[in-house]
Parts: structure tokens; sequence; C-alpha cells
């Protein structure tokens, strides 16, 4: 039964927390310079941009999903990628998935980021150019810390979206234990085949995981913004 | 003084309805007063100067020193200024003290020194660890203007301080301007559409309508250039540089020697030596013939007319030169058609300079 539990029911556990927390470092790592650009750019094609970052949030998980198994698979630039390290695809490989996960996953981080820089408007800016701050240094000292709510709002949505998202998963990952059967697969596979117990457990702590984690960014927040009056 | 002791300034552009075309000198040291009705494109060129905008065509010398020429273009934080915008835009995610230290290159001995200069020149030590949001319009433009000045400029630029402020703020920075200017050695300039903070703050007044730059020169040659509107304002007045030659502590009355002649004004105690910066209202003066001796008027000064204007309803401007050989500073007068008419007065006569009053402010070091 140990060893059942184990393989059952953490292995997929484990798995979509490792793909959540890859996808929203990722993402914050190149999603906030993209928001930047986003946000300051004054180049007429920006929101073409902005239109393809948010394109997942319109068309089906399936759609998606589709185009990536192209991409990833053998004829795919994913293909010509994973025979690099002598693999065939980047199909049905965790790697595959973390590449989905980025396009679905970034309008949910970029967008927040993005608002938050342009809430911030050019004074700051400005007078940290004349305080002598170089546009990096005005970047990390001012504009990164007076976003920080759209970083954590950001961070959240992503985090939870990486976790939450089936159809792309599906798609493209299938159901490969250790390698792509994320909780949300898993529990889509317990319901099939009427083992409502796992499905029961896995779900149930999806519910009380996803609570808390919001819960305590919120808190975490409220703390954090009310020390600065 | 050579030119290249001079900051000049030449920017042209446009932008949306403004047509920007000024050229001015302004001396490197002091405050230069830019004043203009709002939308005539002042604080444009503060942002020019300070390189947050970047006029199509320009150049801007500081002494030696080029910050903008053809085909060259010094980014902001490669200039050495110090800025205050006309709201405080304190860094709100950081605390008073972090906020000063902001712009501070290196934390030695020495700049903590200045630190605690600043500090307490602008009264703000006791603001340090709060967070910007929980300080008065007042206290967040005071902790602006001393983030500037610890970022070691050597040009200040003062957007309007204190026009977003409340007439109690203001009166609660002037004196921390006032300090500031005596203690200072670098430049200010100084962007203002009131006129009450030029006659008592600056030195070199640049003159600014429409894009363009109406007049440029010393305060008090503006002030009493009759060729220029500052004369002919309801509130007209000359700013004069003095300084105390005697104190009478019976009467509390001090003795200022200016330009020209000596005028007496009543004062908190002052030191034999004390600079003040005097103003006085074209209509606290009045004219007479001869020296009147019983009079309730403290002040009877010669002075020699120079130039007269008419206007409304019914006055006439008289500017004048302190001294009967008229080579003293510049005086104005506002009197009545009939008053000029009946005493018969007219251009290069001698008379008497009756000044019922004086207004007392801290003076800039010359």
């Amino acid at each position: 039964m140990n060893q059942t539990i184990d393989t059952e029911l953490w292995r997929p556990i484990e798995l979509s927390i490792a793909l959540a927390f890859i996808t929203t470092a990722l993402l914050l790592i190149l999603g906030a310079p993209l928001a930047w650009w986003l946000a300051r750019s004054k180049v007429w094609w920006k929101e073409a941009v902005a239109t393809l970052v948010a394109m997942p949030l319109v068309l089906p998980p399936t759609v998606l999903g589709f185009y990536l198994l192209i991409a990833l698979g053998p004829n795919g630039p994913g293909g010509y990628i994973a025979s690099l390290w002598g693999g065939r695809t980047l199909a049905f490989s965790f790697p595959g998935l973390v590449i989905g996960s980025l396009l679905y996953s970034m309008p949910f981080v970029v967008q927040p980021i993005r608002n938050a820089f342009e809430a911030i408007g050019d004074r700051p800016l400005e007078v940290a150019a004349t305080l002598r701050a170089t546009p990096w240094q005005s970047f990390w000292r001012v504009a990164a810390p007076l976003a920080r709510p759209g970083f954590m709002t950001g961070a959240i949505l992503g985090f939870a979206h990486t976790l939450g998202e089936f159809g792309v998963v599906l798609m493209i990952g299938g159901n490969i234990p250790d390698q792509t059967r994320v909780l949300s697969i898993a529990i889509f596979d317990y319901v099939e085949t009427s083992q409502w117990a796992l499905a029961h457990m896995l779900a149930a702590g999806m519910v009380i995981f996803a609570f808390i984690v919001i819960f305590s960014m919120m808190i975490i927040e409220k703390n954090v913004s009310g020390s600065r009056e | 003084m050579t030119a290249s002791e001079n900051i000049r300034i030449f920017f042209r552009d446009s932008l949306g309805l403004l047509s920007l075309d000024v050229a001015f000198e302004a001396p490197m040291k002091g405050i230069t007063a830019l004043f203009g009705p709002s939308g005539s494109g002042k604080t444009t060129v503060l942002r020019c100067i300070a390189g947050l905008h970047r006029a199509r065509w320009g150049r801007c010398e500081i002494g030696s020193d080029i910050w903008q020429a053809e085909g060259y273009f010094r980014p902001v934080y490669e200039r050495r200024i110090g800025y205050v915008f006309q709201e405080a835009s304190l860094f709100a995610h950081l605390s008073v003290k972090n906020n000063l230290l902001f712009g501070m290159q290196d934390k030695n001995e020495d700049r903590m020194q200045s630190f605690s200069e600043v500090v307490r020149l602008l009264g703000v030590e006791y603001l340090l660890n709060r967070m910007p949001i929980k300080l008065s319009g007042g206290e967040r433009q005071r902790v602006a203007i001393g983030r500037a000045l610890l970022s070691g400029p050597g040009l200040l630029l003062m957007d309007e301080p204190l026009s977003a402020l409340d007439t109690a703020s203001k009166e609660e920075i002037m004196p921390y301007l006032e300090r500031l200017q005596a203690s200072l050695d670098i430049p200010i300039f100084y962007v203002s559409h009131d006129m009450n903070e030029v006659d008592r703050l600056a030195d070199h007044l640049v003159l600014i309508e429409n894009g363009h730059v109406l007049a440029s020169g010393s305060l008090a040659k503006l002030q009493s250039d009759p060729s220029l509107m500052l004369a002919s304002r309801p509130h007209a007045a000359v700013s004069l540089n003095a300084e105390v030659v005697s104190y009478d502590s019976d009467f509390k009355i001090a003795r200022f020697a200016i330009n020209g002649g000596f005028l007496n004004a009543p004062s908190q105690k002052l030191e034999i030596g004390d600079r003040r910066r005097l103003k006085i209202y074209a209509g606290d003066v009045s004219l007479s013939r001869a020296a009147a001796s019983s009079s309730t008027i403290d002040n009877h000064i010669p002075v020699r007319i120079t130039d007269f204007r008419e206007t409304e309803p019914a006055q006439i401007i008289v500017f004048m030169a302190l001294g009967h050989e008229g080579s003293g500073e510049r005086l104005l007068a506002r009197i009545t058609k009939k008053s000029w008419a009946t005493l018969g007065l007219d251009v290069g006569q001698r008379l008497y300079a009756q000044i019922k009053a004086v207004e007392l402010f801290r003076r800039s070091d010359q």
C-alpha cells in the first residue's frame, strides 16, 4: 500500500509542483523584461506582441496543445533540439511540458507585471535618473520594488495556472508516470478508472493547497504594503 | 567673469502647441528664476537642462561643461544635477532616510557629515524613519530637496517646488529655501509663476512667455525695466540687497546700507554686517520735492527720475535711481496722474522718495 501511495499519489504531486515552480521561475525571469518592454516601449507594433502573449487566454487548450505537439515533435524545432542530446522528440517529455506551460501561463504572469510597471509612471524613473541612477539601477532599485505587487500576482497566477492546466498537458505530455503524469492528469485517470478514493485525495488536496497558497500570499502582501504606511 | 563661467542655454523644439525657442545666459552662482505664465514652457526648459527632455536642437553649457551640443547629448544620470519636482515624488517603497541616501554615491565619513548637515538644514531629523505616505506636503517637499542636495549636484533645478503646497506649507518651506540659498555655493534654477517667490529668492531672472525669452538679466534690472510688464503689475516692487550698518535696540530699528543710500526698517535684533534682502512695493513709495523732516515716514531718500509709464487707472509708475546723481539702485513709485501733473514731475528731476514700508528677507551672498 505504501508503495502504491508513493507512486500513485506523491509522484504526480511532486511532478506538478516541480513543473509549476520551474515554469513560474522561468516566467518571472523571461516575463519581467518582456513586461517592462511592453510597458515602456513606444513602438507601434508592441500591441501585436502583447496580443500574441495573450492568445492562450482565448484559445482552447487543445488548439495550443495541437500546435505545440507539432512544434515539439520529431519534425518540428523541438525534435531538432532533442536531437542535440540524442533524443527524438520533446513531446511526451518533462522539458516539453515546461515549454508548453511557459506559453500557456505567460499571459498570467506578464499582464500583471506590465500593469504594475505602467502604474508606476515616468516620474519615479525620472527622479532616479536625476539622482544619478543608470537605467539598470533604476530598474532594480525603483521599478522592480514598486512593481512588487504585480510580481506577486503574476507569480501566484502563473503557479496556479500551471498547476491546474489539463488540456495542453494532455495533448503534448500524455500520461507517462514520472515524466508527464502530473496531478490533473492523474485525477482524470483515476476518475476514468473509477479509483474514486485516490481521485478524492488528490482533488481535496488541490483545493486545500490552492486555498493555503492564495490566502498566505494575501496575508504577506497585506503585511508588506501595510508596513509602507 | 569669463564667458565660460556662465551657464549658456539654447533650446529649440516644437512640443504639441508650444514652439520652444529659448536662448539665455545665467551666472554660475545664486538663484536664477525662470518666470512666466503656466504653459509658457519654463518647465520644459528646466527638463531640457536636466536632460529629461531632449530638445531637437539645443546647446547646454554649464561653465566649461557641455551637456548638450550638436550630435551630443549627455544622459540625465551623468549630469551633476539635483532636481526638485513640483510634487515631491518621494520613492514610496523607501523610508525618508533611504530616500535621502538614494543619490549618495559613496557613504564615507565626509558624505555622512554632509548628510547630517542637510538633514539639520532642512529640519527633517524627526522624519528619518517614517515612510513618505505619513508625511505632510511640506515635509515631503523638504525631504525631496534634501534628497536632491545629497546627490552632490553642481546645479540645482527646482520646478515650482512650492506650487503644489497650501499657503501654510509654503510659509513653512520658504525659510528653508532662503537658508539654502545662503549656504549653498552652487547655482540654482528656480521655475515659478509666482512673482512673490521670485522677488524674495531670485538674483537673476529669465522671463519666459509662449516658449520665448522675453528678457533675461539681474532681478533688480528687470524689476525696474520700463519696457517690461513687471513694473506695471499691481504689486510691482524692487528687491534690494542690503547690509546692516547700525541697530537701534531701543526702537528696534535697523539701518541698512544700499547702493545709493540708507534705509531704516523695524526688525528683530540684527548684527552690523548682517545681510538682508529688502523689498519695496511701488505703492509704498511717495515722492516729495523737499526732504520732509516731520513725518511718520522714516525713510526719505534722494532720488532722480529716470523714466515713467502711464498705467490704468490714471496712475503713473515712476522709475527712479537712488541718489541725486541717479547712480544707485533702482526704485519704483506708483502715484496718481494728478500728483504727477500737480507737482510738475518729469524725467531728470531730483526728488525725495518717502518709503512707508520695507519688507525684510534673508539674502543670498554675493
